[in-house]
């Protein structure tokens, strides 16, 4: 017979032990508890900003910071409301966002994917962000889209023209407002027909990596369907400072406009080359040489100085836009800050607001019901006239500004002038277009 | 145990308890609190500590034992995420044979590239490395796009064609790497009171390799083989006139060394299934050897400490912006707030660099041999206030004979 000695301090002892072993599944709480990833309880919101602070662009970053600043300042009823005033939807009423005040978080992407994801990694898995924003290159914005999907929070793209975003790299969890390469080639290249004629022999040079590709191809097809030929399209690596010996091959080609499918600092580099070259002076096939720069911003601009003048490119927006929404935006911005937004200022702000007030319809954080409200919504007062945020590949289709160096500018802000604003019809594509093909959205993603 | 002497097997064992207690070691303020911002124990920047500590022991391997100074040691750990995604890609999610794959190439790849750089020594070696790094990077962005994804980097998508695995989940996503079932992403939180502590599943898995690599580390410091590593850094040119070839234990050395770095590649595409090219830059292979450096060159654990100190600086001082500081500061008057928050501002959010690069200088300059001769100095401090303390009687004991 087995003898059961039971004494006092043993019983305890056993009933500790075992009342800690039941309750220990109650004190490790699978993050799978909430019913989506970083479900706001208490009575703020955190949504987290991540934008290139250091780096090649980290002048577009600074901008966007400021304009994410200022939406959650309206956002939260403060300041002069914005864009909130002119928005089509009224659904947001200044009280934050369902009620719950508006915090935020910042961090550096430094241009590059890895450090834009381990930025956004924190800002989710520390800061418990439910909707992260920002980035100012094709890549980066690829990069923490698909770094969103995967995490169950909702990317807003800030400023990312590559056709990949919303083509064969899409996610059913990411949204872009920014126009793309597509619509640049396709609202330039009526403007240049008309312009320049169309019997035009183009050379382009592109920067060596998907936003290049991809701007060469729109802008390429576009012209050549309006009656252009392409001489030839060469490659420059993105670390190229000196452009004179991709120049110098350029006039003896026979081409007569050259296409330079750069941006920021290269092409700012590239354009000065160019014209120091001469090239905008000189006669071929008894036609004045002409340069076509097909994604303009302001802060390029300004980088080209004089040798932006006369030269034809597109924009997604432009603060001397004279529509309620543009007007509005210029005016909050400038008081908090004391000069005009730019573009990437644009995007980023007309986005937080987008997204703000797509948690309003839906009612819910939940990152499907706002995808839902999202999806084919349309609006307007945004300052690019009447917006479709399509459900196909979540990619905004708005009118495009093609603008052109402006040749007297009266402030060191005011570079460009609006030379056409092309209307969306023009700039629509299908989903399955060629240039977009490749990708699928999948499913969206509500995380654990 | 471990064959390892009891000054080594005490080392192992602090980095095991280290790297087993991070999540509560780098969590020591409450999740509400203002200081939570210097809270580092979030999944995702622990296992970026352990896995730049594995690059930076591996990298110790051959620039602290050898003294030769690869420039460009972070295009082996690009190439082994790149390794390791094609095999997400292709084969399985299991990160097994992502991790091994990535070991193998890399490990070819410095075969390669280490054969051609030691037959120069010296400032010849790294300028040797960082072209050959720099060639690798230029590639990988542009010219190999189909290959590497280019700038956008090399992503998983919905229609991989995975052998073994499916290529969606049932609910339309692509599916997320893991160890035979075990969702590398998967945590759980432990709360007690205010205090919230993540254990991660990748991180304890990363911690497991560290500590793998740093014993086989240990092992190699203390072998013949190291002992010749050594004795090339001290005067290779009196080896060579005493009829000993070097040049296959530098080879070896820089191999191993790129494969410690193809590990860590591979580890991080484990972690985040994401390759680009921007891990292979010339400023990702100066960053390990910041981290050796600062942490110590030569010393066995300076390299990982050396990785937590720039990862942290990275990733936490980068996140603070002025809405935090006015609200730490908010208990001051209004003008010196204002005042406080100017003079702070340049070293914080997008300032970092300024401040680790503040740091580096003090550290180069006061502490040569890195943070671990700053412990030194403070145990020996502390060893002689000691003696001095309750040792003032038997002060007199060490005459000379």
């Amino acid at each position: 017979m087995s003898k059961l000695d039971v004494s006092r301090r043993g019983l305890l002892r056993t009933g500790a032990v075992a009342g800690a072993g039941l309750a220990l599944p109650t004190i490790f709480t699978a993050q799978s508890a909430h019913a989506f990833t970083n479900e706001p309880t208490g009575g703020t919101v955190t949504l987290g900003f991540n934008v290139p602070q250091t780096g090649p662009y980290a002048d577009e970053g600074a901008d966007e910071l400021r304009a994410y600043e200022l939406a959650v300042e309206h956002l939260n009823g403060g300041g002069d409301g914005g864009m909130m005033n002119t928005f089509s939807s009224k659904a947001l009423q200044g009280n934050g966002i369902l009620g719950k005040k508006v915090q935020y978080v910042t961090g550096d992407t430094q241009t590059k994917s890895d450090a834009a994801r381990a930025s956004a990694k924190s800002m989710i898995e520390k800061d418990g962000a439910i909707m992260i924003t920002g980035g100012s290159s094709s890549g980066v914005a690829v990069a923490v889209q698909a770094l969103c999907q995967e995490a169950g929070v909702i990317f807003m793209a800030g400023l990312t023209h590559s056709n990949d975003t919303t083509g064969k790299d899409k996610r059913a969890n990411g949204f872009r407002h920014f126009f793309n390469s597509y619509m640049s080639g396709a609202a330039l290249a009526p403007v240049l027909a008309n312009a320049y004629g169309k019997d035009r022999k183009a050379y382009h040079l592109t920067a060596d990596y998907n936003w290049g590709y991809t701007t060469e191809e729109a802008v390429k097809s576009s012209t050549e369907a309006m009656g252009w030929d392409t001489v030839a399209a060469v490659k420059t690596p993105l670390t190229q400072t000196d452009f004179s010996s991709y120049i110098a091959p350029v006039l003896q080609s026979g081409a007569d406009t050259l296409v330079l499918n750069h941006y920021g600092g290269n092409m700012v580099n590239s354009l000065t080359n160019a014209v120091q070259f001469g090239l905008r002076d000189k006669q071929v096939n008894g036609k004045d040489f002409q340069i076509v720069v097909p994604l303009y911003s302001r802060l390029m601009a300004k980088g080209a100085g004089a040798n932006v003048k006369g030269i034809f490119g597109s924009t997604n927006w432009h603060w001397t836009l004279q529509d309620e929404g543009s007007k509005a935006f210029v005016r909050s911005f400038g008081t908090k800050y004391g000069f005009p937004p730019s573009q990437a200022a644009h995007t980023t702000y007309v986005q937080t607001l987008l997204y703000a007030d797509a948690v309003e319809r839906a009612g819910s954080f939940a990152p499907c019901a706002v995808a839902e409200a999202l999806e084919d919504y349309e609006f307007d007062g945004l300052g690019n006239g009447k917006t479709l945020y399509r459900g196909a590949d979540h990619q905004c289709f708005k009118d495009v500004l093609v603008v052109k160096g402006k040749e007297n500018p009266t402030s060191e802000f005011d570079l460009l002038e609006i030379v056409e604003v092309t209307p969306v019809e023009q700039v629509t594509y299908a989903p399955d277009h060629p240039q977009f093909s490749g990708g699928a959205l999948g499913t969206c993603n509500n995380g654990a | 145990m471990f064959n390892l002497n009891k000054k080594d097997l005490s080392l192992l064992i602090i980095v095991a308890v280290l790297t087993l207690f991070a999540p509560f070691i780098l969590n020591p303020f409450p999740a509400g609190s203002a200081m939570a911002q210097f809270n580092a124990g979030y999944p995702d920047l622990m296992q970026r500590f352990v896995i730049f500590g594995i690059f930076a022991i591996g990298f110790n391997i051959l620039f602290g034992l050898t003294g030769y100074l690869s420039f460009g040691h972070a295009a082996f750990l690009g190439v082994g995420s790149y390794a390791a995604v094609w095999m997400f890609k292709l084969l399985s999610m299991n990160v097994i044979p992502a991790i091994l794959l990535a070991v193998i190439v890399s490990g070819l790849f410095s075969l390669l590239i280490g054969f051609v750089s030691l037959r120069r020594s010296g400032i010849y070696f790294s300028i040797l490395t960082l072209a050959f790094a720099q060639m690798m990077f230029a590639l990988a962005y542009s010219v190999l796009t189909p290959i590497t994804g280019g700038e956008t980097g090399l992503q998983l998508a919905l229609n991989d064609p995975r052998i073994l695995g499916v290529s969606q989940t049932a609910e339309g996503n692509i599916p997320v790497p893991g160890l035979f079932g075990l969702e590398m992403r998967d945590s759980a939180d432990l709360v007690i009171g205010g205090w919230v502590f993540t254990f991660n599943v990748g991180y304890y898995f990363c911690a497991l390799v560290l500590l793998a690599s740093f014993y086989l580390a240990i092992r190699i410091f203390r072998s013949p083989f190291g002992m010749m590593l050594r004795a090339v850094k001290s005067n290779q040119q009196r080896m060579n006139y005493t009829g000993l070839n070097t040049r296959p234990y530098t080879l070896a050395a820089f191999v191993i060394s790129g494969m410690y770095a193809g590990l860590a590649g591979g580890l991080m595409a484990s972690m985040d299934p994401l390759a680009g090219a921007e891990r292979m830059q010339w400023t990702a292979s100066g960053e390990v050897v910041l981290m050796t450096i600062l942490g110590g060159a030569g010393t066995l654990i300076g390299p990982v400490l050396g990785a937590g100190f720039i990862k942290y600086f990275e990733n936490i001082f980068s996140k603070i912006n002025d809405n935090v500081l006015h609200s730490w500061f908010s208990f001051l008057p209004d003008g010196l707030e204002d005042a406080v928050v100017f003079i702070i501002h340049p070293f914080i959010g997008k300032g970092w660099h300024l401040t680790l690069g503040i740091l580096f200088m003090l550290v180069v300059i006061f502490l040569p041999g890195g943070l671990v001769e700053g412990g030194q100095r403070i145990r020996s401090w502390l060893k002689n206030r000691k003696t001095k303390d309750n040792g003032s009687a038997s002060h007199e004991t060490n005459p000379a004979e």
